[in-house]
């Protein structure tokens, strides 16, 4: 049964990829959310199964066949729904669905072959999805994420006869390549240690030994594997490639970029606790890059023009909580968070979507405001998304990210969680700027027209925002707006659906979660817990292993009930003075942050353009591997040696031929005499010797 | 009885008699005769030696032999007629194009 949930997606993958250009657009994107609706279905009866399954055993699996026998290696392809994977294929497919559905809307203006091609491109990913999460050891699981990687590549650069989608795509594929590179060796390595490439195997075999007390074996390994985590789920170093992704289809950015993929890193370190957990330094190294991610995306959006950019830059820095959870050891934590966040991203992301339909394709939220009257679903959705994001008590990102911060509190990262909490005040400013600028005021013209949004100068902006700032004009309908023909017309039904749906499952997700401090049961916690652990838990090694990295949830709660509810009061704090801040600058004194712009022209720039690490990347990796590329392996080493080897060969034979041609004088009597010399000399060789 | 020496002495003249003709002579068909000379002078010593370890060995393989040179007659004297067709003449040396 586990096969039919990534079999169904392949099977609409199949009949769009091969006639989807004849069918018109109702059967093809109908056929697509359809199969996603039946993998959902089918998700939901494999967990249901599960859940009715005692605590420690809860794990069905099923081996559809041996995929290599060689010799005592024997590695069988085997799908397996565990706790972690129930959440990931629920989020998979559900959000998934709602996604699709979304598209039948959002890709309606596509010709019925681009828009069959859309829909094959997003059920192959999402069948690749499926299997990343469902494969019961890493070679099934690498199968999922280099597919994943390719269906990426095909998205972002679905409007490939633009070149900058095309390059993004390109990119993005590059920048992933490096990553899954460092994550095959990774694989080989534990498969050199262990022998095997179960996840199970490998945890129970990792589970009697403590905890690598020096940088060792296990430690180079799931660092590798970490490095291949930082290029899927988008985390410094190889984080660059995100916020390019953002050429493809929103709908796209939303499933792929937000919800789904970019969590396989998360996943796949949640999926090996057992082994990071044995490995302290990796895990360190995991929190601090996740929590300089964090901050840093969340710097780099506040200052960003194009909203889904800035919803770009907002996963990088929500995927760096994660990470900063699971390098702590609250992988709970991590997946909690990662399920929340794919709700209120996907929202927003949707919402963006919306928005950008409604305006035909305007990116810019310079050239954006006072859509509020005009798009009341997309604008109320979006609020609820960016209040979740933000923190704001009782929706489904404070329960997260509160869980995360106070584990991170709780095991004593007090400068991870202070970057944790600043990143937080960061989020709930640019979100609400976003939101401000978006939707309140009233509509600008503000973006230079043609100049790339990165280059042009802080102040080059400002008289245009003066002009459309007098007070009268904030009154303005919506309706009359200057643009010729803008007509606004909120979301069609198709898409009002998924931003509704996904609204109500911001608020709604994080129950499921409550903590113990607000006297819920961390019910997903509880959930989680048995795939965080090895088979044979008992072990008095791996016991003593998890007091160190991971006080079970419970246990926590109720040693630090009091600090959790009084970290969660600043956090709580810090989200609406961040909400509160933006909306003094962004509502009331737009001028302010103009002013702050010009005054910190350094600061400004460095943060617009990315703290130039596009740049710097360039000179040092891209550049020099080009130039060596050019002048020395293709000038020098191809040219020269290869070409070389193969024209002196032929030269070689050429000038020996001329000579030995010269023997073919076509003379009978001259061949036969030189058959006769021939045998003479052989036959007196042997007789005289 | 004649000793084997005195065959074999035979059989090398008749050999070199074929080996002149062959590089002698300037016409095809002489040259093609000069070889059965050669060939007959193999067949000769074979019978010969055979004759002297008392088996019928060397006359078996003269029979090959004997087969072969009339197969290689008839090939030989078709390819001469279709030369001689082309060029009108049975001289060797005019027949030198197929070279580079």
């Amino acid at each position: 049964m586990i096969a039919l949930i990534p079999l169904f997606p392949l099977l609409g993958f199949a009949v769009n990829a091969s006639m989807g250009r004849r069918l018109p657009k109702t059967v093809s994107g109908g056929l697509a959310s359809l199969v996603m609706l039946a993998s959902f279905a089918v998700s939901v009866a494999a967990v249901w199964q599960v859940a009715n399954l005692a605590p420690a055993q809860r794990a069905i699996e099923q081996t559809l066949y041996t995929w290599i026998a060689s010799g005592d290696f024997v590695l069988d392809l085997t799908l397996r729904v565990d706790p972690l994977a129930s959440v990931m294929i629920l989020v998979i497919t559900g959000i998934g669905s709602l996604i699709h559905i979304y598209s039948t809307a959002y890709m309606h203006e596509e010709s019925d072959r681009e828009y069959a091609r859309y829909f094959s491109y997003l059920n192959l990913f999402a069948a690749f999805m499926l299997v990343l999460v469902l494969g019961a050891n890493f070679l099934v699981l690498f199968v999922g994420w280099e597919g994943v990687g390719l269906c990426s590549y095909l998205l972002i650069g679905f409007w490939f006869e633009k070149r900058s989608a095309a390059d993004a795509g390109k990119k993005a594929f590059v920048v992933n390549r490096i990553g899954d590179y460092a994550f095959i060796l990774g694989t080989l390595l534990l498969f050199v240690r262990f022998g095997t490439l179960d996840f199970q195997r490998i945890a129970s075999a990792v589970a009697p030994l403590g905890a690598e007390p020096a940088f060792g074996l296990l430690s180079v390994g799931t660092l590798l594997l970490f490095i291949g985590a930082t290029g899927k789920s988008a985390q410094i170093p190889l984080y660059v490639w995100l916020p390019d992704a953002m050429e493809g289809p929103t709908p796209v950015s939303a499933l792929i970029h937000a919800a789904t993929m970019v969590t396989a890193g998360v996943y796949m370190i949640g999926r090996n606790a057992v082994l990071f957990r044995h490995a302290p330094e990796t895990m360190a190294v995991v929190a601090v890059i996740g929590a300089a991610t964090a901050l840093m995306a969340g710097t780099i959006g506040l200052v960003q023009n194009d909203i889904k950019r800035v919803l770009a830059y907002s996963t990088v820095s929500q995927l760096g909580y994660m990470f900063l959870a699971m390098g702590v050891g609250a992988f709970g934590a991590g997946i909690f968070h990662l399920y929340t966040h794919a709700f209120f991203k996907a929202c927003l992301f949707l919402g963006s979507g919306a928005v950008i339909h409604a305006l035909h394709g305007e990116q810019d939220i310079r050239n954006m405001g006072g859509l509020k009257a005009g798009l009341p679903i997309t604008y109320w959705t979006f609020l609820i998304g960016s209040l979740a994001i933000a923190g704001v008590p009782l929706l489904a990102g404070f329960f997260s990210k509160d869980e995360i911060l106070f584990e991170t509190f709780a095991r004593g990262h007090v400068i991870l969680w202070t970057i944790g909490i600043l990143t937080s005040l960061l989020t709930a400013t640019y979100m609400f700027r976003l939101v401000f600028l978006t939707f309140h005021g009233e509509r600008r013209h503000d973006a230079p027209a043609p100049a790339h949004a990165e280059e042009e100068e802080p102040a080059a902006h400002r008289p245009g925002s003066d002009l459309h700032q007098p007070a009268a004009d904030l009154h303005r309908p919506a309706a009359d707006l200057h643009q010729p023909g803008a007509h606004l017309h909120d979301a069609p039904p198709a898409m009002a659906l998924a931003l509704i749906v996904l609204a109500l499952g911001s608020v709604l997700a994080g129950y499921i979660g409550v903590p113990h401090a607000l006297g819920g049961g961390n019910a997903l916690g509880a959930w989680l817990a048995p795939s965080f652990a090895a088979r044979s838990a008992t072990t008095l090694a791996d016991q003593a292993v998890g007091e160190v990295g991971e006080p079970g949830a419970g246990e926590a709660g109720e040693a630090g009930g009091g600090l959790e509810l009084s970290l969660m009061v600043v956090s709580s704090i810090v989200a609406l003075v961040g909400i509160g801040l933006a909306a003094f600058i962004w509502l009331r004194r737009r001028e302010i942050a103009d002013k702050a712009a010009a005054s910190f022209p350094g600061v400004y720039r460095l943060l617009l353009n990315k703290y130039y690490v596009d740049e710097v990347y360039d000179a040092t990796i891209v550049q020099p591997i080009r130039i060596v590329s050019q002048e020395g392996l293709w000038r020098g080493i191809d040219v020269n040696v290869i070409d070389g080897a193969v024209n002196g060969t032929a030269s070689i034979v050429d000038g020996s031929s001329s000579l030995l041609r010269r023997l073919q004088s076509g003379s009978v009597r001259a061949y036969a005499g030189s058959l006769l010399i021939g045998v003479v000399l052989i036959l007196g060789y042997y007789l005289w010797r | 009885m004649i000793p084997l020496g005195h065959y074999l002495i035979v059989s090398a003249i008749l050999f070199a008699i074929g080996t002149a003709g062959v590089f002698l002579r300037r016409n095809l068909i002489t040259i093609l005769l000069s070889i059965e000379i050669m060939l007959n002078a193999v067949n000769l010593s074979f019978v010969a030696f055979g004759r002297a370890q008392g088996n019928v060995d060397g006359q078996i393989i003269t029979f090959f032999v004997m087969t072969v040179a009339a197969a290689e007659a008839a090939v030989g004297l078709a390819i001469v007629i279709g030369l001689f067709r082309h060029r009108e003449s049975l001289n060797p040396d005019a027949f030198t194009s197929l070279k580079w």
